[in-house]
């Protein structure tokens, strides 16, 4: 570890990157993650041959790059925005039907359609429920603070190289455009990663049979296989990496239940909350997939209320009744087009139903 | 019998049966570029990137290593390993519907790039995989199965020139259009991918080879009349020749 710097969201994002051995970026402008792709534009468009940065032509096609540098075996990223986001669904599926590790990063903005360029958590459903076709599974990290962010960086390529997944690092554009100071971990020794020479596609020598990256199978019951496969690897990513984090939850009644950006706020709700009489406790998931089903509704034996928030119309609040499961009421607030709630604002709410 | 020698084929064809049918010119296209592959001595290096279409199974056909992209984005992929492994030799295969409508973005920008990426068009004037579908390279007045009355310049468009377009962009460093309707044919198709390749490992820019190709099965045609329809009907619409040579006669 080196010591505190003082950096904006996307370029930390871009940095913890680099030092966990991504060597190769394909982008496309969008606002407000633009400085991440500047960043690597910067760091990686020298002309060193063992590095990429590439603007690609669409959000389509970056995702694309993405698969064909993955597919050699290399540490590889992208970073985008909500609208650029909804056009890389098509290659997302392919990501993870080819079973491609990658990370991905969308800086969330206010949607639906071309929205705004404000913070917004309204990509959550597109994130964790699907987004393209078929059946497959993202792991999808939502980290609260930049040095959160720096860390699970890092880890989405230790996860996706674990695991053979692309990985998403949901950002609200609150963390990409906010300094804060981080520290950095070490540069990570290039020759110490995985190569994948057991399936990437790094030409045969002719010393063994070609490999082959795909997620085709024109044989139902062979597409099925790979299904039960993709499916057995979710199950197991369940059992293992699964995070959360609990804030004065041992004595609490109220339990409020919201991640990214807001789960920061959520904590100074609950003091505030506090300091009224009221016990209230945050459940921050970071895993926005896999979802902390168990752990949050343990507290709903205990606990009288839920009180969701969140920047969109109540997307993950789905998550939290299926993890409550009727057994105490579950409340929600939320803002949307891009506003982000306030503190006092969310105590209001929250005053009104206790 | 010891003086039957086998007709054998090219190391890099991986001996996996074809699904084309009686007919169609991938098979000959695909013996060619494998033969290319074995003579440049790059199969050990050789990535393959196979399009949606007839196709598909490229990457299976092919003794190298292989995927097959998303409909249209082969050379985005393509752009991708190129970029994170400069040291392999990368080709995708497309057809006319992935190259020429829905990857039209992905293919000119890796063309106009210069990216150090080998294309294999193939040009059938048809959607094969799909049934039979109309084309951004159907003639005007052809029937398919969505232009039932004949391609009509007024509705649908005229039929879409790639390597006339292609050919104004500083990247390309080989670009031919050719056939495989004759010996004489293939002799030339040969050559011409073997120079598109050559664009690549020779670090000139980007190469393909637009070959003109026959569906007997969604044209109605049986193969002998399909290549005569080619010869007739393709030959004036596409001309063949050499648009863009870069890389020389010197290896």
């Amino acid at each position: 570890m080196s010591e505190k710097v003082m950096v904006k969201g996307t370029e930390a994002i871009a940095e913890a990157a680099i030092r966990a051995g991504c060597r190769h970026y394909f982008g496309y402008p969008i606002t407000p993650q633009s400085e991440l792709t500047e960043y690597m534009a910067r760091r990686f468009g020298d002309g060193d041959m063992n590095e990429t940065f590439l603007q690609a032509e669409s959000e389509v096609s970056a995702v694309n790059m993405v698969y064909g540098a993955s597919c050699t075996g290399k540490r590889v990223m992208t970073s985008t925005s909500s609208p650029g986001y909804s056009l890389m669904q098509e290659g997302m599926s392919y990501l993870a039907g080819a079973e491609l590790p990658s990370v991905f990063v969308n800086v969330t903005r206010g949607g639906p359609g071309l929205g705004d360029i404000q913070p917004a958590q309204s990509d959550y459903f597109q994130a964790v429920k699907g987004g393209g076709h078929g059946d497959y599974k993202l792991i999808v990290y939502g980290p609260e603070s930049l040095q959160e962010s720096v860390e699970l960086t890092v880890k989405s390529f230790e996860v996706a190289d674990k695991y053979r997944t692309p990985v998403l690092i949901m950002a609200d554009g609150l963390l990409g455009q906010m300094m804060e100071p981080v520290e950095f971990p070490d540069y990570v020794d290039l020759d110490s990663l995985e190569k994948h020479s057991d399936w990437a596609l790094q030409g045969s020598n002719k010393e063994r049979p070609a490999h082959r990256v795909t997620s085709f199978n024109i044989d139902p019951y062979g597409l099925e296989e790979m299904n039960n496969r993709y499916q057995a690897k979710y199950r197991e990513i369940e059992k293992n990496e699964k995070m959360y984090e609990e804030y004065m939850l041992d004595d609490a009644d109220v339990v409020i239940v919201a991640y990214g950006t807001i789960g920061r706020i959520a904590k100074s709700v609950a003091k505030m909350a506090r300091e009224k009489g009221i016990k209230a406790g945050v459940f921050r998931p970071i895993t926005l997939w896999p979802y902390p089903y168990e752990e949050l509704g343990s507290h709903a034996e205990k606990a009288k209320l839920f009180f969701t928030v969140e920047m969109s119309a109540g997307q993950m609040l789905e998550d939290v009744k299926l993890s409550v499961n009727g057994k105490v009421p579950v409340e929600f607030y939320g803002r949307t087009g891009g506003v982000v709630p306030t503190p006092g604002e969310i105590f209001s709410k929250l005053m009104e139903l206790v | 019998m010891s003086y039957v020698e086998k007709f054998k084929g090219p190391k890099s064809l991986s001996g996996k049966e074809f699904t084309y049918c009686p007919g169609c010119h991938h098979g000959i296209i695909h013996r060619i570029v494998a033969e290319v592959i074995d003579e440049l001595d790059i199969q050990g290096k050789t990535l393959m990137v196979a399009p949606v279409g007839c196709s598909v199974f490229g990457y299976e056909f092919f003794e190298v290593d292989g995927t097959v992209a998303a409909h249209g984005r082969a050379p985005a992929v393509a752009t991708g390993m190129k970029r994170s492994s400069p040291e392999n030799v990368v080709f995708t295969y497309q057809g006319d519907g992935d190259l020429a409508a829905i990857g039209t973005a992905e293919i000119i920008h890796a063309a106009n790039r210069g990216e150090r990426i080998t294309t294999i068009f193939v040009n059938n004037a048809i959607y094969g995989m799909t049934g039979g579908q109309m084309a951004p390279t159907t003639l005007i007045d052809m029937k398919t199965s969505t232009s039932p009355y004949g391609r009509k310049a007024k509705t649908e468009g005229h039929p879409l020139h790639v390597s006339e377009v292609f050919k104004e962009l500083a990247g390309v460093a080989y670009l031919a259009r050719t056939s495989v309707n004759t010996p004489q044919d293939v002799m030339k198709t040969k050559k011409a991918i073997k120079k598109a390749f050559l664009a690549q490992i020779n670090d000139i820019g980007f190469g393909m080879v637009e070959v003109l190709s026959t569906c007997p099965t969604n044209w109605g045609l049986n193969p002998v009349e399909s290549m005569k329809w080619l010869k007739e009907k393709m030959y004036p619409e596409y001309p063949m020749g050499i648009f863009v040579d870069k890389v020389g006669d010197d290896k």
